[in-house]
């Protein structure tokens, strides 16, 4: 199980492959990637800038991760999440999951990108052509955590 | 009580500041206790409080309460919602 918070870009492909080392028991690996456009709300973004709690952050990742591993039987997962300058393009985000099927690593991939939007601290600032200007947190964030807080662990 | 606050984004924009150590008087014993003599310091805090909502709070690094209890040394730290992802 690894959490990173790091300035510099990963590769997914090499990302996954540490990810599944040579564990013959991996039969499936779920991963998610989140992307900068440069486009939100209506207004284009010039570039995003990520700032965090250093400390909690990575406490709050590792939190997020014991509990996907309470509801699913997963084999591992990794989060790798950049911060500082982020230009449209780049990518933001990775989780990824392995299991011995695919259905925990799919659900257990998607709760940890819905818990990490809403419970671990990282701020977006966008700048735009008109100025820059911190992002508000969506309510459709909150209502997929609640919507996992509502469902049994499976396991 | 002796206590190490931090602020962050917005937040810390609207106050100037990234953290500050505080000794609170007896009377404030919980997070939202500590918000509240915070704010009424009068400016930038005041404003600022009032302006960034919501406010989470964290102490020792994990998410707190209005209602959780302040500990001596404590690290407790102001944000808005978390926008990460």
């Amino acid at each position: 199980m690894t959490v990173r918070v790091q300035q510099k870009d990963f590769d997914v492909g090499a990302e996954l492959a540490a990810l599944r080392g040579a564990n013959p028991k991996v039969g499936a690996i779920a991963s998610f990637v989140g992307l900068a456009r440069d486009l939100n709300e209506g207004r284009e973004v010039l570039e995003i800038t990520l700032e965090h709690y250093p400390g909690m952050t990575e406490r709050a990742l590792e939190d997020i991760v014991a509990e996907a591993r309470q509801r699913w039987d997963i084999l591992d997962a990794l989060i790798v999440h950049r911060i500082g300058a982020i230009a449209p393009l780049e990518q933001i985000v990775l989780v990824a999951v392995t299991s011995m099927h695919r259905h925990d690593a799919f659900e257990a991939c998607r709760f940890l990108i819905d818990y990490l939007k809403t419970d671990a601290p990282f701020w977006k600032k966008e700048r735009t052509p008109y100025g820059a200007h911190w992002v508000e947190a969506r309510s459709s964030d909150e209502q997929a955590r609640a919507t996992w807080q509502r469902r049994e662990p499976r396991k | 009580m002796k206590l190490s606050v931090l602020y962050f984004a917005r937040l810390r924009d609207a106050i100037g500041r990234a953290g500050e150590d505080v000794e609170v008087p007896v009377s404030v014993t919980t997070v939202g206790e500590l918000r509240a003599w915070l704010g009424q310091r009068g400016l930038p805090w005041s404003r600022a409080f009032a302006e960034v909502r919501p406010i989470r709070a964290a102490m020792d690094q994990a998410m707190a309460g209005d209602a959780t209890r302040l500990r001596e040394g404590a690290e407790v730290a102001f944000f808005p919602p978390v926008t990460g992802g």
